[in-house]
């Protein structure tokens, strides 16, 4: 079952998220760092979900990491894929995988990100296989 | 404080319908309530306090009291989905015993299948819900989410689809009993492997059903519960754990129950072992694998196995479960089962469960709940009751 083009549903863009969502319209995935404790997390926040600090910033994300996991949506019209993707950074995010044969995915498998349209808002990150 | 023994449930009802286009939300919610009296044998002005979650319209336990002409002094509207109730009984409990009310009705009701709800419809929480722009134009739904479980599940420990099928098929044998189950034909692993693929690695046989309905719990004090007619059901020990994605550190393989489980146990004083039957949320197949194994009636991963060759049959297996069929075949009403684990649990303590599948000598029981969604976010609770 091949990958189908479809445009999804708009995200709703917030004050704390709209780099996320711009940089993703310039084709860039960023993830938010938190310099107090050093860690990354998914999906971004003003305030560090580990240690609770506001130290927090945007950084550039290389874009290549492996599938976790994912579920064929096989009754949709057209069918999509479901799926959590662990980041090289070390951050696990939800995206749709694209671009594929979607019965030849393993869990696993590397991917890069791809930017696929919303309905009349911005681009989403979505995971392709290597 | 432990509440252990500080409370008793004393009235259950489920009530008989899946299918109620012709009644209100409002409407079913009484006549669980009215159900649950009756079989306590207690009347609507005894109820002191009341318990509902995100199923009851309106606002909560405002619109409900007000509808049902209810006079109470502690509410509690605690929602983490279909986990809620178990959660109210054991809120309930801390109440009662802190002398908050002395007579505690929870209810859940609703009408997803009248309304045409549907697992693979995605949900969508707000838009100040911060998790949705991350997760809601990928287009997630119930069962997506649910299958991504199953997906890693058995990537990572080897799970089948026939382990996974063997959990349907054990519900399907207990609900061959059960006269108002939707779902009343015993099916085999085949059946279940062959039917349609909704979400891989999930066939139509692993979800659950949509089902119209509801069900109420009263909780009560000891000595209340002692003065009644039905046999009294103690309260031993509960626990309630949310979890998330861990701030992106996501790992699926573990639940809730691996912490409301643990919690429950040591409140209760008794171990996996002592459990004579288990109402496990049963939301999918993979829900109950995921749940057994943290509650620790078998090692992480070995789920499937334990599941296997009909070791959840009532009267053939070691740990009987769902013997009213379950969501699987049964109901879940609302899209919310946590209020029939309860009630199933307390007819099996009480000997009132159908003769086919009544656990012999029950007389430690089990109700477990996972609300919310495995794949992103949920609120898990056990609660555990002892003959008394």
């Amino acid at each position: 079952m091949d990958y189908q083009y479809r445009v999804v549903a708009a995200p709703t863009v917030t004050p704390e998220t709209q780099a996320y969502w711009d940089a993703a319209n310039a084709g860039k995935l960023l993830l938010k760092f938190c310099t107090a404790c050093n860690q990354y997390h998914h999906y971004p926040r003003a305030l560090c979900p580990h240690c609770f600090s506001d130290q927090t910033e945007w950084r550039e994300a290389k874009g290549m990491g492996t599938i976790y996991t994912y579920s064929i949506s096989r009754r949709a019209a057209p069918p999509f894929t479901m799926a959590y993707v662990a980041l090289e950074e070390g951050v696990t995010m939800m995206t749709n995988l694209v671009d594929c044969d979607f019965d030849a995915l393993k869990v696993g498998q590397k991917v890069r990100v791809v930017f696929k349209p919303s309905e009349g808002g911005p681009a989403l990150p979505m995971f392709t296989p290597v | 404080m432990s509440i252990k023994g500080k409370a008793f449930i004393a009235g259950i009802y489920e009530h008989p319908t899946r299918k109620a286009p012709d009644k209100t939300v409002a409407q079913l919610h009484a006549e669980c309530a009215r159900g649950a009296l009756e079989d306590a044998g207690l009347s609507k002005n005894d109820i002191d306090g009341y318990f509902c979650a995100g199923d009851a319209p309106g606002l909560g336990p405002l619109s409900m009291v007000d509808y049902m002409g209810l006079k109470v002094k502690h509410v509690d509207s605690t929602d983490v989905g279909g986990s809620s109730y178990l959660i109210h009984v054991s809120h309930a409990a801390q109440a009662i015993a802190a002398g908050k009310c002395k007579v505690a009705l929870v209810t859940l009701a609703g009408r997803p299948r009248s309304e045409g709800s549907s697992g693979t419809t995605p949900r969508n929480w707000g838009a100040n819900a911060p998790d949705v722009p991350f997760e809601f134009p990928y287009t997630p739904t119930t069962v997506n989410m649910y299958g991504m479980v199953a997906m890693r599940h058995m990537h990572q420990y080897g799970t089948t689809a026939e382990q996974l099928a063997w959990v349907k098929v054990a519900a399907s044998h207990h609900a061959q009993h059960n006269p108002h189950a939707m779902l009343r034909d015993v099916v085999t692993v085949e059946d279940v492997i062959n039917s349609q693929m909704i979400s891989d690695p999930l066939h139509k046989l692993d979800c659950c059903v949509v089902s119209d309905g509801g069900g109420a719990v009263i909780v009560t004090t000891p000595e209340i519960a002692r003065s009644l007619k039905k046999p009294p059901v103690r309260i031993l020990g509960a626990g309630e754990s949310p979890k998330g994605q861990l701030g992106g550190k996501v790992d699926l393989t573990w639940s809730g129950a691996a912490v409301s489980g643990p919690l429950a146990f040591t409140e209760a004083g008794v171990t996996p072992q002592d459990i004579k039957y288990a109402s496990i949320y049963d939301s999918f197949t993979i829900t109950v694998i995921m749940q057994l194994e943290d509650l620790g009636f078998c090692k992480k991963g070995e789920g499937g196995k334990f599941v296997a060759d009909g070791n959840l049959i009532s009267g053939i297996g070691k740990l009987p479960f769902n013997t009213d069929g379950g969501g699987l075949c049964n109901n879940h009403p609302a899209n919310r089962g946590g209020i029939t684990k309860i009630i199933e649990a307390v007819r099996q303590l009480r000997g009132e469960a159908h003769p086919a599948v009544q656990v012999k000598n029950c007389d430690i029981a089990l109700a477990q709940g996972t609300g919310g969604s495995l794949g992103t976010r949920h609120g898990s609770a056990t609660l555990i009751m002892e003959r008394a």
